[in-house]
């Protein structure tokens, strides 16, 4: 089963790391993409722009086109994993690595419903 | 990372809003200063121990607040009791979560402790030493090296600017819109001006002033969290992202500056390339135009060109001719007549700065810009001339011996066989 994990953070925070903090933490995250990716389990990767980047579309008639991200929270969606996992408890074990080498802020774990990593629609 | 880096960019980034929300208390910069010290100093103690509280800002906010209460507290049983005003809003103490969820609130809190680094009589070396130590929380020392003063200097230069402001009075009201939307734009100004110092050195000095530099991108993109669709601020920031982007290529090894035309530009910084244009792109589609948008989108324009000679002169032109219709200057007009002369040659180009020389006739970039086209066009003594004039005007070691090279150039040039 495919797992969507949604990285949550605090983007102040995130963006307050000094640029040797920031590559501490990628490093340490490659490490356990790295075992992931040779076991034939990940995904695609993403760490997105800072929020203040986005643009959210409101699908009301007709749409309206806002500012910012889709939610004001204290944490911000800063990037995702898709990882193939046994079962939920396979998942939360990779997102306790992931956070073993990231701390703070929040996981979510969703499975995935329908993936498309080409965009096709066979 | 280890706890103690994790706890200081939590305080770091915690700092703006627990600081604005301090002085909203107390009314007083020194006091809300002090109060935010003692929060740190109990947050270096307690959170090691007990995790990190779910939000850093406002545990800071309300243990600082306690601790100045508890010190007035206390010392107000050896003298009368302060005014009820120099304490305000001491009744909400339980209303915290609802201070947390007030977005609104906090908005104003750091657009003040901002604005206030801004007031018309500091000068601007002021307010930006003002604004690194009070809202960035940068430490004197860190400050004094990024001017290249000693620490007993800015200690003074700062100490003066928090005199002024404190006899000039904060602002304290919840603002208007018309008084925000003022406010907010002092606040960009400052922060381009932080910008410009980190980006206007060279040499040696760059690597020193580059955290000037990162500075201004956080407080920019912090501004922008809190007013998302103010178009301009997304112009600022990308303004900031574009140039920022070209950090490393701007210098060679010996310190030297390497024109736009000659940057390796696989040295360009794609993640802040892409973060600026999009940000512009965002911008745009507000069809509200103001400087820092056409500055940014003339800095797209280079940012997109993945070769000199893919650059889209012709659009900053055009660009550069809206900038001197809202700002009209003649470092504006100067910039526009490169772009001129890359379109239509270097004597339109020319033409367009000769008007321009008596009230640039003290700046370097002008006879630089003056002598590159008289050389374009053989006039190699006028070329001369002011390629000498701009050196004696120079502001800094590498923009002379940039200079220099053009003068070797017709120097070469002039001895050179069959010339």
């Amino acid at each position: 089963m495919l797992y969507a994990i949604l990285c949550y953070h605090d983007e102040d925070l995130v963006g307050s790391w000094t640029r040797e903090q920031d590559a501490a933490v990628m490093s340490k995250l490659a490490v356990v993409q790295d075992k992931l990716k040779k076991a034939g389990r990940l995904g695609p990767v993403a760490r997105l722009l800072p929020t203040t980047a986005a643009t959210t579309l409101r699908k009301d008639d007709p749409p309206v086109v806002l500012d910012g991200p889709y939610a004001e929270t204290k944490e911000q969606l800063l990037g995702f994993y898709i990882v193939d996992c046994e079962n939920l408890d396979d998942a939360i074990g990779v997102a306790r690595d992931l956070g073993a080498a990231n701390p703070g802020g929040a996981y979510e774990i969703r499975p995935v419903g329908l993936f498309q990593p080409g965009g096709t629609t066979e | 990372m280890t706890d103690s880096a994790w706890i200081d960019a939590a305080l770091t980034s915690a700092r703006p809003q627990a600081v604005g929300a301090l002085l909203r208390y107390f009314r007083n910069l020194d006091t809300a200063e002090e109060a935010f010290q003692n929060a740190c100093l109990r947050a270096l103690k307690n959170w090691p121990q007990h995790g990190p509280p779910r939000d850093p800002a406002a545990w800071l906010i309300m243990v600082g607040r306690n601790v100045a209460i508890d010190e007035v507290r206390r010392s107000s049983k050896q003298q009368a009791l302060p005014e009820d005003d120099v304490i305000s809003d001491l009744d909400d103490a339980e209303e915290k979560l609802a201070e947390r969820l007030d977005g609104s609130h906090y908005r104003d809190d750091i657009l003040r402790l901002l604005f206030i680094c801004c007031h018309p009589d500091l000068p601007a070396t002021q307010q930006i030493a003002l604004a690194l130590r009070i809202v960035s929380g940068l430490t004197v020392k860190q400050i004094a090296r990024a001017f290249l003063v000693s620490e007993a200097a800015m200690e003074q230069r700062i100490t003066r600017a928090k005199a002024r402001v404190a006899s000039a009075g904060v602002p304290f009201e919840t603002p208007g819109a018309v008084d925000r939307s003022e406010r907010l734009a002092a606040v960009a100004a400052m922060i381009y001006l932080i910008f410009n110092e980190g980006y206007s050195a060279s040499g040696e000095t760059s690597e020193i002033r580059k955290p000037l530099c990162e500075e201004a991108i956080r407080l920019s993109r912090l501004l922008l969290r809190l007013f998302q669709s103010e178009p301009e601020i997304m112009g600022l920031t990308a303004l900031l992202l574009l140039q920022h982007a070209r950090a490393a290529a701007r210098f060679d090894a010996d310190g030297e500056i390497v024109l736009l035309d000659d940057q390796d530009r696989s040295l360009w910084n794609q993640k802040l390339i892409a973060e600026g244009l999009a940000l512009i792109d965002k911008a745009m589609r507000h069809r509200r135009s103001g400087p820092y948008q056409v500055q940014a989108a003339i800095a797209a324009l280079h940012a997109r060109a993945a070769r000199p000679e893919d650059t889209d002169w012709a659009q900053i032109d055009l660009l550069y001719g809206a900038l001197e219709i809202m700002q009209p200057s003649p470092v504006v007009t100067l910039n526009r007549a490169v772009a001129v002369s890359k379109v239509r040659g270097a004597e339109a180009g020319l033409r367009m700065i000769e008007p321009l020389a008596e009230r640039l006739s003290g700046y370097f970039h002008f006879f630089g810009v003056r002598g590159a086209l008289l050389m374009r066009l053989g006039r190699n003594e006028e070329a001369r001339v002011a390629f000498n004039r701009a050196i004696a005007l120079a502001n800094t070691s590498a923009e002379a011996a940039h200079i220099r090279t053009h003068l070797d150039r017709l120097i070469r040039d002039s001895t050179a066989p069959g010339t």
